[in-house]
């Protein structure tokens, strides 16, 4: 079994699976219960000034189903903890007691002043809490009140809370990213600047489900009325992958430590995370869709992948970031081509008709007469939409030409390799 | 062997029993799990499923439509091709059909459950009466359709849509044909046949015209005289004879009636059933009779077929259902004599092997099955005189019309389809292909005219 133990910023747990600051980390029972589990750490929901807000008592969440209604996204508009500051003080005293082994971090919001967050942050860290992590990124609700998603996307006034929150705690300060910007950069180095000691990534992103077919108002309603709510689940993933890949590959960032957040649900979501340059990851939807079980497999399936590479956590760590560059930089003389395994082909035809319908015209669906699929090797351009979409896995691959001539432009293929930046077509080419 | 007296009695089985008995063979799928089994269908492109069955339903896209909660469109996509697509989701051998086709076979072994996926789009219509289709401006042509079964129907429905006027002769009390009078009981529960026709028939533009006998009350040539187009299905009137001395004994009976006679019984406790029943065939109607001889509460019921598995004409899966109800399958073996003297008493068969020419021949080798009732189920005929006056020139061959491939037959005003015709395959979803390849034909010549 591979060595899952994690130090995030020297805050050690028994494996790099944390739960996110949300329902799943509400309170004394749901964390207990968490790490009876095996969960490595817990961010508690996130914290705010007393009196404490209140939640909608109508439907908070609602989910993008497949047709066995499998959860495919998750939406919701819960806010933070809607309970009294110090019941949540005393129970993560009681907890990370209880539970040294484990990460307790405690997720905080508070009002764009200073004298807030120097009162609070001290009594807060007296639990035993491992670290804080600033909540920027709630995108309904809080938002208007003009925290989460309103600060989240200021990068000054993420520096500028920052600062304060490093001033006053002596733990460890993460900022958890909202991804309702066009460009993660800037809210990182904001974060950086302030002297963050991490960034977790992403929050929740700003949607609306769907309506109601009947009523024909948005989904879900709270007495007939709706708001758009925060999106996560498998469906995010996707995007958080880029942000935190972004934030790794880039000069003025890439210092921060990440921890990685926004659709995990199995091991392999992990070490997706874990590659592109997360040092830990964290998780909502999939414990609060199947139960805190699913640690059993993010634990072992990760170890046993581990195993199998031969890999320790830490080589793990960050692994795919030099393979993420921008489009400019990919060599346009690289030529690959699908190819069918004649043998694995059931004959759905799928990708005959999204390649016919919809991008080269590259695949046949009858040969000397009969029903098969082949690739033209004179239409291919490689778009992997076949690959895409074919119902069996491994029957269609990409294959590189490696000498030759391709056969769609007629040119030889090349050795060297040749990008944008220097390609006779880009007017700004770098002429050397 | 001994010669009892003939052990047939009624109530055999309890009241409960006979409902479980014949409740639905396969029952309907829940929301659930329709769009569970929906997920699985791969949207194929000219899907091999659509290809194998013989209306060309675009099953994808109907399947799509499940997907999307979008039913009254699925029923759509199903019924614009086969009209009767709520009887053949039930009716079918998918197993010889869409679902053999099915891409899903190769994958995993099991292919998507397009049959009843059907019953689940169109089972809403015939509940709900939906009307989906609508008819054409009339063209004041009018056609005789002859015969109320899957091939007329399917005929009279299209010539309907297409805005001509239709009266549909047939022989039985109740339309419907072998719908009505000739699928096993657990296939069609809830008197579905009707339901259906009565479906059919709320297009408008139909009049039927029951207990009117080709033959008899008219001739072909009547109706060629007094309409602008004739189809004919008929089915197959008469059923094969063993050929064996004693065939007229009681307790020997032909399988189609007796089925006839389940179907319409009100209370199917009262159907006197043999204690011990031989069954003499391999089709459908073989199959058909055994098992619901077994489920009236036969004890033992012994299916005899001259050749092996893969020559009988019920699918694998049909000889399947039969074993799982406690039917003895024997095969190679063929009737030699019928034992009794006034009431058939038993069978005796002779075992039969190939030749190496690969012809069937008896091996001398014999034994006897102790009967109280004898199913005869060796296939039908068509009643080649059941036409009258007028078919002096149609071509008949091996007993069946002579079609094209638009159903026309060698008269010009004529055109047939389902089990009368030739080159079919008796199957209720061919008849209703006949039925509605005529429809458009028929329909292209009148307005050429
Ligand atoms: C026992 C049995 C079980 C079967 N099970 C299945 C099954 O599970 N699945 C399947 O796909 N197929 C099955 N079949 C076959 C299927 O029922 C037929 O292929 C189908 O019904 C043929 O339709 P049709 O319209 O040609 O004839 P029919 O259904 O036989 O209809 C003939 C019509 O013509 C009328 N008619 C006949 N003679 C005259 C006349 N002289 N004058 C006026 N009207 C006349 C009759 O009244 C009837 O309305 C089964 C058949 C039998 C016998
Ligand atoms: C119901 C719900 C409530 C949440 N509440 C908070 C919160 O109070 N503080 C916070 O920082 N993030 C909150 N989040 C965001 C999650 O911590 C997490 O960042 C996001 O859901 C993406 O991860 P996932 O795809 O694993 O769910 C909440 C998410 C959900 C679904
Ligand atoms: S999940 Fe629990 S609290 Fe929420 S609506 Fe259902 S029963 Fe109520
Ligand atoms: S999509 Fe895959 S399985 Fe389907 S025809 Fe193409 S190669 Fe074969
Ligand atoms: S062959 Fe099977 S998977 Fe393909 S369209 Fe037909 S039912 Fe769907």
């Amino acid at each position: 079994m591979a060595n899952l133990n994690t130090e995030f910023l020297g805050i050690p747990s028994p494996n790099p699976f944390w739960l996110a600051s949300a329902p799943p980390t509400d309170k004394a029972y749901n964390v207990n219960r968490a790490f009876e589990a095996g969960w490595g750490g817990a961010v508690w929901k996130t914290l705010g000034e007393d009196p404490h807000i209140v939640n909608v008592s109508g439907p908070r969440y609602s989910a993008l189903h497949s047709n066995d209604r499998r959860v495919i996204g998750f939406n919701n508009i819960e806010l933070i903890t809607d309970r009294p500051l110090q019941t949540n003080l005393d129970e993560m005293r009681q907890v990370k007691r209880d539970w040294p082994d484990r990460a307790l971090v405690a997720s905080v919001m508070f009002p764009m002043n200073e004298q807030t967050w120097a009162k609070y942050l001290p009594m807060i860290e007296d639990t035993g809490a491992d670290a804080f992590e600033l909540n920027f990124g709630c995108p309904h609700g809080m938002s208007e009140r003009g925290m989460g998603a309103a600060v989240g996307q200021v990068p000054e006034y993420i520096q500028m809370a920052t600062e304060w929150a490093k001033k006053a705690a002596t733990v460890p300060v993460i900022v958890k990213l909202t991804p309702n910007v066009t460009n993660i950069l800037p809210p990182a180095k904001g974060a950086l600047d302030g002297g963050a000691d991490a960034v977790s990534l992403i929050n929740t992103v700003n949607s609306i489900m769907r309506v109601n077919y009947d009523t024909l108002t948005m989904y879900p309603t709270t007495d007939g009325m709706g708001t758009h709510g925060g999106y996560c689940g498998e469906a995010v993933k996707p995007i958080a992958l880029n942000m935190v890949a972004e934030i790794a590959r880039t000069k003025e960032t890439q210092a921060l430590p990440i921890s990685g957040i926004g659709g995990i649900s199995d091991w392999r979501d992990a070490v997706d995370f874990l590659a592109l340059g997360a040092s830990n990851v964290q998780v909502c939807t999939a414990a609060m869709v199947y139960g805190f079980k699913i640690i059993d497999d993010l634990v072992d399936g990760l170890s046993n992948f581990l195993d199998d590479k031969q890999l320790t956590l830490d080589d793990l760590v960050g692994k795919a970031v030099p393979s993420v560059t921008d489009w400019q930089y990919l060599n346009l003389n690289y030529v690959e081509k699908a190819v069918i395994d004649q043998d694995l082909c059931i004959k759905c035809g799928r990708c005959h008709i999204v390649c016919e319908d919809t991008s080269h015209q590259a695949i046949t669906n009858t040969v000397n007469g009969e029903r098969r699929f082949e690739v033209i090797d004179e239409e291919c351009v490689g778009c992997n939409l076949c690959v895409s979409v074919c119902p069996v896995d491994g029957c269609i691959s990409m294959q590189q030409l490696t000498d030759g001539t391709d056969p769609r432009t007629g040119e030889p293929i090349r050795t060297e390799k040749r990008n944008w930046t220097m390609h006779p077509n880009n007017p700004m080419r770098k002429t050397d | 062997m001994p010669d009892n007296k003939p052990d047939i009695r009624s109530h055999r089985l309890g009241k409960g029993e006979i409902a479980d008995n014949f409740g639905d063979l396969h029952p309907p799928l829940s929301r659930s799990e329709a769009l569970i089994e929906a997920d699985r269908c791969y949207f194929c492109y000219d899907a091999p499923c659509t290809i194998a069955c013989p209306t060309g339903i675009d099953i994808p896209g109907f399947i799509q439509k499940i997907r999307s909660d979008n039913i009254r469109g699925s029923a759509h996509t199903i019924l614009r091709e086969n009209i009767m697509g709520g009887m053949c989701a039930r009716v079918c051998p998918t197993e010889v059909l869409c679902e053999e086709a099915c891409v899903r076979n190769s994958h995993e072994e099991k292919p998507v459950r397009i049959g009843l996926l059907q019953r689940y789009a169109t089972d809403p219509i015939f509940t709900e009466g939906s009307a989906l289709f609508a008819r054409a401006a009339t063209t004041g042509k009018r056609i005789a359709v002859v015969g109320g079964g899957p091939a007329g129907l399917s005929c009279a429905h299209r010539l309907a849509m297409l805005g001509h006027d239709v009266v549909v002769y047939h022989r039985d009390r109740k339309p419907g044909g072998l719908n009505e009078y000739g699928i096993a009981a657990y296939k069609v529960i809830d008197d579905f046949a009707q339901k259906e026709v009565d479906y059919i028939l709320s297009i408008g533009g139909i009049e039927l015209r029951g207990g009117a006998v080709m033959g008899v009350d008219f001739s072909l040539q009547q109706l060629r005289d007094a309409y602008d187009a004739v189809f004919i299905g008929i089915g197959l009137g008469s059923v094969n004879a063993l050929g064996l001395p004693g065939e007229e004994m009681t307790g020997v009976e032909s399988a189609i009636d007796y089925i006839a006679t389940l179907r319409q019984s009100g209370d199917l406790g009262e159907l006197p059933v043999g204690r011990r029943v031989v069954v003499i065939g391999g089709g459908m109607t073989a199959i058909d009779i055994a098992v619901q001889s077994k489920r009236l509460g036969a004890e033992n019921v012994d299916l005899v077929y001259r050749r092996g598995p893969e020559q009988m004409g019920a699918s694998r899966y049909e000889q399947e259902l039969a074993q799982t109800n406690g039917v003895n399958i024997r095969r190679w073996a063929k009737p030699g004599g019928l034992l009794g003297d006034s009431h058939v008493t038993g069978v005796e068969f002779e075992r039969t092997e190939l030749d190496d020419e690969g012809r069937l021949r008896a091996t001398g080798d014999r034994f006897t099955l102790a009967a109280d009732t004898v199913f005869k189920a060796i296939g039908q005929a068509m009643d080649a005189d059941v036409f009258g006056e007028g078919a002096e020139h149609l071509q008949l061959k091996n007993g069946r019309i002579l079609v094209d491939s638009a159903q026309k037959t060698s008269l010009d005003d004529v055109w047939a389809g389902g089990d009368c015709v030739l080159g079919g395959d008796d199957l209720t979803v061919t008849a209703v292909q006949h039925g509605k390849l005529a429809a458009v034909d028929i329909d292209k010549r009148l307005r050429t005219n």
